[in-house]
């Protein structure tokens, strides 16, 4: 049996995962400070990947991506194009991740006192450094969270990868791509092996979540003696 | 170096008129919650923005609306205690106080904290994270940390709020051996009046965004010059007047007259009042403001008895209550002769009139 696909989804899925996480937790430090009116508008446009269909999500992203599309031009210009290649399975990947990590790690920021911060100010701490030592180190349970939510979602993402990446074997077929097509050719058994890997390494991460979770103590800290 | 502010802040349904200045003393703004105290605390460290005004600390303008100055606080040197302590809940009581001195020598610095921990008295608890530590012990530390900077003006935010009773007196004490020691002006919020009167010299009384008294604590608590400050002062027995002559007064709401002495005299006043501290049970030689009350209600405290009494034969809803705090002792004897009825004396110099 080609093992392709569990390297190929174990690669899209950190590479997605790594990404989500940047653009996740920036973009939450940004609405997290963001007063203006906008604000709920904003949001549920960032949100808005977790909620459509995957497959909607897949086709915007055709559009964006395509030869006619803004980004596929950019792209074509510099000689490229990402549809059909293993890119596509992590940008697809990344944008059905993404809410998933920025709406926990807003949420960790917002529970961060904002006396804390206020402290910190008093005491002559910059800006930058109060998100890097007061901000990050009191949301980062949260963060962690996420993290793994997000790679979580980016290893089942199925829908989207079709849509923009296709189904190439040892090019961008993922696990759950693998199954869908094994069991439409009646190849059950070969299915079932696929199934069971993946249940595996999904129990294998949320029972890490939740160990994890339990060792945390509140508001960061390490445990007493 | 002499802290001078003089802003105001709008805010959709909320105005903030607060104009001072503090030497090298402890002020105290005491005032119920909503007042603006919090606020104007925050408005001197930088952490909310004026709408209009001027802050400035002996030479250096910290605020100036007109002159488009407004220092981040990073940059105010000014110390501030918060309420909850706002403590780093992960970093070690050394790391909480090392906060404010990064980019200093590793060595430099960590003999500063070192110096710091022994004087708020912390030794040995240099690695406890704060949740393993007491409420005072936590208070220290906020201090410690606010400290280390050398601030120049030092903001305490109603910072024996969240101690219990025991404690609270206890770290009062020793807050007040630092405020002495302390070489700049401090700013003490609290809502706690007597707090207020113990730690501060001066006062200044807050309501609703506005100044409504300022002065010198004897002043504010013995002659409140207005109606709200002796409320907040906590002066329990205020009645309507007509000012009659010949130094006395009609006392609208308890139903007698009233003789004031001179000094205490105040043309066009509307009010008089006492504190319940000050009213006591007639002796054989009082002749003047004394009246026959029927006593109502007793509040039995462990240090003292406050009685409820309203002068007999007008004891209708018109008349407000008289209340006076007398010891337990008095109050068992008065009780044996005759637990229903008392005559009261207001002694002249202590009854005050106000606007």
């Amino acid at each position: 049996m080609d093992a392709s696909p569990l390297w190929i989804s174990l690669k899209t899925a950190f590479s997605a995962t790594f990404l989500a996480f940047i653009l996740g937790v920036s973009a939450a430090k940004l609405m997290s400070g963001y007063r203006g009116r906008l604000k709920s508008i904003l949001d549920g446009v960032l949100i808005l990947p977790l909620v459509l269909p995957p497959t909607v999500v897949g086709f915007l992203l055709l559009i964006l991506f395509g030869k006619h599309g803004p980004l596929g031009q950019l792209l074509s210009s510099l000689g490229t194009t990402v549809i059909f290649s293993w890119s596509a399975t992590v940008i697809a990947s990344t944008v059905v991740a993404f809410p998933l990590m920025y709406r926990t790690a807003l949420g960790a920021f917002e529970q961060v006192d904002p006396n804390m911060l206020d402290a910190a100010r008093t005491l002559g701490v910059p800006e930058r450094s109060i998100f890097t030592r007061i901000t990050i180190p009191l949301a980062w349970p949260g963060i962690v969270a996420g993290t793994i939510l997000a790679f979580a979602r980016a290893l089942g993402e199925f829908g989207a990868t079709l849509m923009l990446a296709g189904n190439i074997p040892g090019k961008t077929q993922t696990i759950p791509l693998a199954i869908f097509f094994l069991v439409e050719s009646g190849q059950r058994d070969k299915a079932a092996v696929w199934v069971l890997i993946i249940i595996a390494i999904s129990l294998a991460t949320i029972v890490g979540l939740h160990f994890w979770t339990k060792r945390q103590i509140p508001a960061g800290g390490r445990p007493e003696k | 170096m002499v802290l001078a502010v003089d802003i105001e802040r709008d805010l959709p349904g909320f105005q903030l008129r607060v104009s001072f200045t503090c030497g090298e003393s402890t002020l105290g703004l005491l005032g119920s919650s909503g007042s603006g105290k919090s606020m104007t605390l925050r408005c001197i460290a930088g952490l909310d923005r004026p709408t209009r005004g001027r802050i400035t600390l002996g030479k250096r303008v910290l605020f100036d609306s007109a002159a488009g100055i407004n220092l981040p606080p990073q940059q105010r040197r000014v110390g501030f205690l918060f309420q909850n302590y706002a403590l780093f809940p992960h970093l070690t009581v050394a790391g909480n106080i090392a906060m404010g001195l990064r980019g200093m020598e590793r060595q430099k610095r960590e003999k500063i904290v070192k110096e710091m921990i022994s004087r708020v008295k912390l030794d040995g608890l240099e690695n406890r994270y704060p949740r393993q530590l007491s409420g005072g012990q936590q208070q220290r530390v906020a201090l410690a940390r606010a400290l280390v900077l050398q601030p120049e003006v030092l903001l305490l935010d109603e910072p024996f709020s969240a101690l219990d009773n025991h404690l609270r007196s206890e770290m009062e004490q020793e807050l007040k051996v630092l405020l002495n020691n302390f070489s700049g002006s401090s700013v003490f919020v609290t809502h706690n009046l007597e707090e207020a009167y113990r730690l501060c010299p001066n006062l200044l009384i807050l309501e609703d965004g506005k100044v409504i008294a300022s002065g010198s604590r004897e002043d504010i608590f013995n002659k409140p010059p207005n109606l709200s400050t002796a409320r907040i002062t906590g002066c329990q027995n205020l009645s309507k007047i007509r000012v009659l002559q010949d130094n006395t007064v009609e006392a609208l709401d308890w139903g007698c007259f009233l003789r004031i002495t001179a000094d205490n005299m105040l043309e066009g006043a509307s009010y008089a009042g006492i504190s319940s501290r000050h009213i006591r049970p007639a002796g054989k030689d009082d002749h003047v403001n004394t009246v026959h009350c029927r006593i109502f209600d007793v509040i039995e405290s462990p240090h003292q008895v406050t009685l409820s009494v309203k002068p007999t034969g007008r004891e209708t809803n018109n008349i407000s209550f008289l209340k006076l705090s007398i010891s337990n002792e008095e109050w068992r004897r008065i009780a044996l002769q005759n637990p229903e009825e008392l005559k009261i004396c207001l002694p002249p110099e202590r009854v005050f009139l106000t606007f």
